[in-house]
Formats: structure tokens, sequence, C-alpha cells
């Protein structure tokens, strides 16, 4: 029997209303026990004086790029990011070639998360076949062969038919529908937000009601419908209203935030000079849009950070704005980014945030974990909320480097992170 | 030479009033060469100066080639058509290969916005963006800068009116930071779907050409950028020239001694009615020689030149 007690940290675990100077103890991967100088006999001891023990971080929205570009990110690569950057668990997104929308491709994400991953990872199938919009994948298989959701992410689903018939399909097996919110026709050929800054940059931009009027629809349509729908990257003050009012009248929705969108404005690709590391969809918002998601996470609207890293090939990006690839990496600057600019500044109390990656991923998708209580899996994050902590694209994990955070000075870190009872990451300094 | 201390010319957001002055004087002395038998000075001998156009361009093109060859630097134009960008070539690789070359000063045209700016990160050499995208066209607006100040004695105090397709121009973004940085009245006018958000913040919108032109000492038209256009954003062209169009019936709402501009090439009977273009108030080809002074004072601001100019 393999034990491990993780000693004198402070213990944050939402779902327990848990946040006090505790130890856990780990037997054979899982968590089974959580107390007050806890003493066990022939357990490996960390020792976790000064550091913050959460349950594992969660990443809803990872391109782990696997089948099919190799080149930009692989599922072992992916993973050791998301160890590195403190996350224990990691969905994945669909879009891979060929899509994962059978269970051929589901199966083999798994295999080689088993032989090659560091981290878990969750597979999230197509809403339809090839993402193209038009017939439904096979739910039952994906979920029989693992998958927690289903999206055709860095797609939207155009039509409002096939988006119904999916809330109500996936219904049948309790599968999330995660839809990528934007109005195809008014997105059409935008490199970044519609607005001021885009006028003066001579970019064609997408304003923020192409996706807000595909959240409401979709609120719509889950409400109509029953299913459950979780809106990715909430990016605008219109979005996060109509989640909030669809939450406040039942409707079964959720929606998550990146670390950019709540952190960075349009004006960073001004700022930068048209660096390419600075676009990604949906696109940075204006100040005001900003605001109200970071209120929204605030409040309850918003219900798990998210990296939706998105890692790319350098000449994928170091070409013409417009030409650029969109997204950025998001799994190793997340929690140094929330801890320093959410935390510090006391926009988010310690206890929120650590909800925002744990309880509340683990929610919305249904999966194990989230919590340290005890026969929870033994996945556990550990930080240091003094480390100081440099943007270093060069030191990624990841093969991705495109970042628009290279340079920032954060302080706070993931220092350790334990997957099933065994540390797979620790930080070196 | 002193009065442009930067290494690029990218855009006229950037350029301090005094900057574009020093560009105007300097374009000014130069412009005299233009009228002698032997047009050629030897201030740019020894440069070379690579043109590189990603976008099908007549007059601004032939104006660089021109400037360069007045000022006897050694200039090749690479049109991307018959390029290596046809074999897929990336704008760096591009870039990257002619300046293994060691051109002193790439001049770009390309339908990106900030595709200058992007190889001012990537390259050694001096870079002039001559248009990119809907971004900036920098050499235009001192052009027609130019051009106002030699008719009017000065820019601050002029009323400006820039009329036509806001949304697709560069023309149209650099000409209102030019005009409103030297202190003239600019009033910009198109209509609601040609206008891109944001942009009053610049200078104030009206969607009637007549109230735009009303008192007006010059009216900049703009040309109606079909292929830039997805879908379409206004019903015709027909209706486009009745409502938005610069008739000479409109003209005679301006200043008795208004200047018509127009960047070129014209959408004759559409922005413009032709007896306007032709009209004795035009100064559209006097834009033209202008744009060969100020590419002169531009190349020779850029590239440290000694002497030749009379500036």
């Amino acid at each position: 029997m393999s034990r491990l007690l993780i000693k004198g940290g402070r213990v944050v675990d939402p779902a327990q209303r848990l946040d006090a100077v505790r130890d856990v103890l780990i037997e054979d991967g899982q968590v089974v026990s959580v107390g007050a100088k806890l003493s066990v006999r022939g357990a490996q001891v960390i020792d976790a004086g000064g550091l913050v023990v959460c349950p594992g971080f969660i990443d809803l929205h990872v391109h782990l790029r696997e089948p099919g570009r190799e080149d930009k990110e692989t599922i072992a690569t992916g993973t050791r990011a998301a160890a590195a950057g403190g996350f224990t668990a990691v969905c994945a997104m669909p879009n891979t070639a060929p899509v994962n929308d059978n269970s051929g491709i589901t199966r083999f994400i798994l295999d080689q998360a088993r032989s090659e991953g560091v981290v878990r990872v969750h597979p999230i199938g197509a809403i339809t076949r090839g993402s193209r919009g038009e017939e439904l994948a096979e739910y039952g298989d994906l979920k029989e062969s693992g998958c927690v959701a289903v999206s055709d992410d860095g797609r939207p689903v155009a039509s409002a038919r096939v988006m119904r018939r999916a809330l109500e399909y996936a219904q049948a097996f309790d599968l999330p529908v995660v839809d990528h919110c934007e109005e195809p026709t008014l997105a059409e050929r935008a490199a970044m937000n519609e607005g001021p800054v885009a006028t003066l940059l001579g970019l064609r931009g997408a304003p923020a009601a192409a996706e807000s009027i595909m959240v409401e629809r979709d609120v719509q349509l889950a409400e109509l419908t029953g299913g459950r729908l979780h809106v990715a990257h909430l990016s605008t003050a219109a979005g996060a209203d109509a989640v909030r009012r669809g939450k406040a009248r039942g409707v079964r929705v959720t929606a998550e935030a990146t670390p950019h969108h709540l952190l960075l404005t349009d004006q960073a690709v001004k700022d930068s000079g048209y660096d390419a590391s600075t676009k990604m969809n949906p696109p940075l918002r204006c100040e005001a849009d900003r605001r109200a998601v970071v209120e929204a996470l605030r409040d309850g609207t918003i219900d798990a950070i998210a990296t939706d890293h998105a890692p790319h090939t350098v000449d994928d990006k170091k070409v013409e704005y417009e030409e650029a690839a969109f997204g950025v990496v998001g799994l190793e600057t997340a929690v140094s980014l929330c801890l320093d600019r959410l935390v510090g500044p006391g926009l988010v109390p310690l206890p929120r945030l650590v909800a925002l990656l744990s309880t509340g991923p683990a929610r919305v998708f249904g999966l194990p974990g989230g919590t340290l209580a005890p026969r929870s899996p033994a996945d556990v994050t550990l930080l240091a909320l003094d480390r100081p902590r440099k943007v270093d694209p060069a030191r990624f994990q990841s093969k991705g480097r495109n970042t628009p955070f290279a340079g920032w000075t954060l302080k706070g870190a993931a220092v350790m992170t334990i997957v099933g009872g065994s540390v797979v990451w620790k930080d070196d300094k | 030479m002193s009065g442009y201390p930067h290494r690029h010319l990218l855009g006229i957001e950037s350029l301090e009033p005094s900057e574009i002055v020093a560009v105007l004087d300097t374009a000014e002395g130069l412009r005299e060469i233009l009228d002698r038998p032997l047009k050629k000075v030897p201030a740019l001998r020894g440069k070379t100066v690579v043109n590189l156009f990603y976008e099908p361009s007549t007059r601004t093109r032939a104006s660089f080639e021109v400037a360069e060859k007045v000022l006897s630097a050694d200039s090749l134009s690479i049109a991307a058509a018959a390029s290596s960008v046809q074999k897929g070539e990336t704008l760096l690789d591009t870039a990257k290969n002619l300046e293994a070359m060691n051109p002193d000063m790439i001049v770009l045209r390309h339908s990106a916005a900030g595709a200058a700016h992007f190889l001012a990160r990537h390259c050694r050499a001096s870079i002039v963006n001559a248009g990119d995208g809907a971004h900036e066209h920098p050499t235009q607006a001192l052009l027609d800068a130019l051009t106002l100040r030699q008719r009017k004695g000065r820019l601050k105090g002029l009323r400006v009116a820039i009329v036509g397709d806001l949304l697709h121009s560069r023309v149209a973004r650099s000409n209102v930071w030019l005009l409103s940085k030297m202190g003239a009245e600019v009033v910009l006018c198109a209509p609601p779907t040609l206008v891109p958000p944001g942009i009053d913040a610049l200078a104030p919108v009206t969607h009637r050409i007549d109230e735009a032109v009303e008192g007006a000492d010059a009216v900049m038209m703009l040309r109606i950028q079909r292929e830039r256009m997805t879908g379409a954003f206004y019903p015709s062209d027909r209706e486009y020239h009745v409502r938005f169009g610069l008739t000479e019936a409109r003209v005679k709402r301006a200043k008795k001694d208004v200047l018509i501009l127009h960047p070129g090439p014209m959408n004759r009977g559409v922005e413009i009615a032709s007896e306007v273009a032709d009209g004795p108030y035009s100064v559209i080809l006097d834009q033209v020689t202008n744009g060969v002074a100020v590419r002169m004072a531009v190349l020779l601001l850029l590239l440290g030149g000694g002497g030749g100019g009379e500036s």
C-alpha cells in the first residue's frame, strides 16, 4: 500500500467549505482523510508548510492537437505543460485531424494519454460529423468510449436546428453540449474585436454581438430542450448577461472564461504592434467587456476558468496579422496570472479561484475530482502564493510559444502537481 | 538630416507635427528638381531601394520609382504576381531573401494591415509603408497635405471634408491623423455601412454629404473599394452617386476656392462626377506630381543622404 502525507499546508477545498491548515492523507491513489496533525507510519511525507493545498485543477478547454497536428502539440507535451501549470486533468477538444467524432479516435486519444500522458485526459467528442455542422455524431459511442462532452469548438454550430437536435439528443447520454458561440456571418474574416482599436489598426473586426447573439440563441434552445449547454470562452458583457439571465430562470447553462479575456483588451493588439500572439478567437474585447467578464466570474455566472490552450508553430504565427492562426497557449501561465491579477488585488478570493479551477469545472462536465473529500481521486495542486514567476516561453513544456504574456512577472505559482497520488511535476524554482 | 528622427515610415499616427512639417518642407525644396531639364541629383547614389508590391498599384509604385531614380538610388520593383509569392513563399521569407542582398530600404505595399510593422520588426532595412490594408498610407496623406499647403498656404484652420468609403480606406485614416495633428478641421462623411466604428473619436461623422461639403476649403473623395468588400454595403452605384457622390451642385456648397482631391483610381460616376473630377477646382493631377516630391523627401530623410536636395 502506497501512502502519501501532505503535511502542514493550508488546505482550500471549496466543496467541503474548508480553508484551514490540515494534513492530507493519500492511499493508493485516493484521498483517505483530511485532518489536523495526522501522523501515519510508513507514509512518504510532503512538507506543505507555507503552501496552499488544493483539489487538482481541471482545464475544460485544451487543444492537444494529437492526432494530426503533432508539430503543434502532442498528448505527451500538452499534458506535461498541464502538469507544469498545476493542472491534473485536461479536457481535449475534438478539432484534431481527423476530428474526434467517433469512438476510434476517442480510444486513440485515451490510449496515447495512458502511455504518454502525465495528467488525466478527458476527450470531448464532436457535436457533428467532421464538425461540419450538419449531421450529429454518434454520441452513444462517444460517451461509451470515454467522451465527457461534445463540441464543435472553433466552429460555431451555425444552424439553430442542428444545435437544437444536439441539445435534445445529448440528453440521452447526459452529455453537456459546448458551443463556441459566434454568429459566423458577423465574424466573417475578422482578425480581432470590432471597435475603435480595430478601426485605427485597419483590421477587420467581429462585434461583441457576434458572440452574444449566439449565446442568447443557445440559452433559449437549452431552455426549449432541457439540454445541458456549456458556453465556451465567454468574452462579452452581453454574452455574460445572457448566461446570467438563463441561470436565473433555471436553464441548464454553464460558462467558462479564459485568463486572457479576463486580463487583456484589444488594446494589446495595438500595443504589441500587430503581434499575432494577441490573436485568438473569440478576440480580446474592449475594457467594458473585460470588466463584465470579471464581474461574471465574481458573481457566479461563470463556473470555471479554462485556458483554451491553443498551441501553434512559429510559422503559423510569424506572418501578417490577418493571416496568422487564432489561439494562444495557456496551461503554463493560467494559475500564476489568476493568482497575481485576480487574487492579488482582491478581485477574487483565493477559495473562489480554487473553486473556478477545480470544483467548478468538475461539476460542469461531471468529472471525478474537484474536491479532496475522502474517496476522491488523489489529484492535488500545491500553490506557493509568494513565488515569483516570470513568463518565459522558451521554458514552456508545451510546443507552443504563442503567449501574449511573455516577459510578465507574476507573483504566485503552482509548485507541485499530484495525479492519482503520484507527484507528476515539481517546481525546481 | 534632422527633423525626422525615425528609421521607418509606418504611419502618420506616430508622427509629431514637427516631423510632418519636416517632410513637407523637404518635399517643397525637392519639387523644383522635377522641373529641371536634367531631373537627376546624386543624393542617394549607392543606396539600394526595393519596391515590394503585393497589391496592384499604378500611381504609388510609379511615383516611388521616379523619386528613386531622380535621387540616383538603385532600385528594383517586385510585383507579387511575378515573384515567389506565387510559389507559396511567406512575406517574411521573401523579405529576408531580399534583405540578404542588403537593400537600404524596402517600400512595401500589402493588403494586410500591419504588414509594414511586421517587416520593420523582422528586417534591418528601413521600411516605408506604401499602403497596408485598411490601416495607413502615410505618403498619400503627406502628398495631400503638400498639395493643400501649396494652394492654401497653410493647413491649420482649413475645413476639410473626407467623403466616401471610410471603412476600407487607409488614405482616410492617414489623412485624419495628419490633418488633425496639423490643426485642420476635419469632417468625415459616408453611408453608415461604410463608417468604421469609433472613427468619430478622431473627427465628427455625418451621413449627409451636403453637410460635409458646406463651407469646405477642400474635399477629399475616397474610392469605393469594391475589391475589399464582403457583401453589399449599399444598394447600387446609382443610389450611391445620387446620395453620396460629389456632383457639381454639391461642390457649390463649398467655399468658392474649394479644392477637390482624390487619391485615385477614380470610379467616375460613382463617388465623383466626371465634371467635378475634371473641373477647375480639381487638383488631382497636382497630387500626382507632389507624390513624387513627397516620396523623394521620405527617401532622403530616411536614408540620410547628404546634399542634392535644396531643402
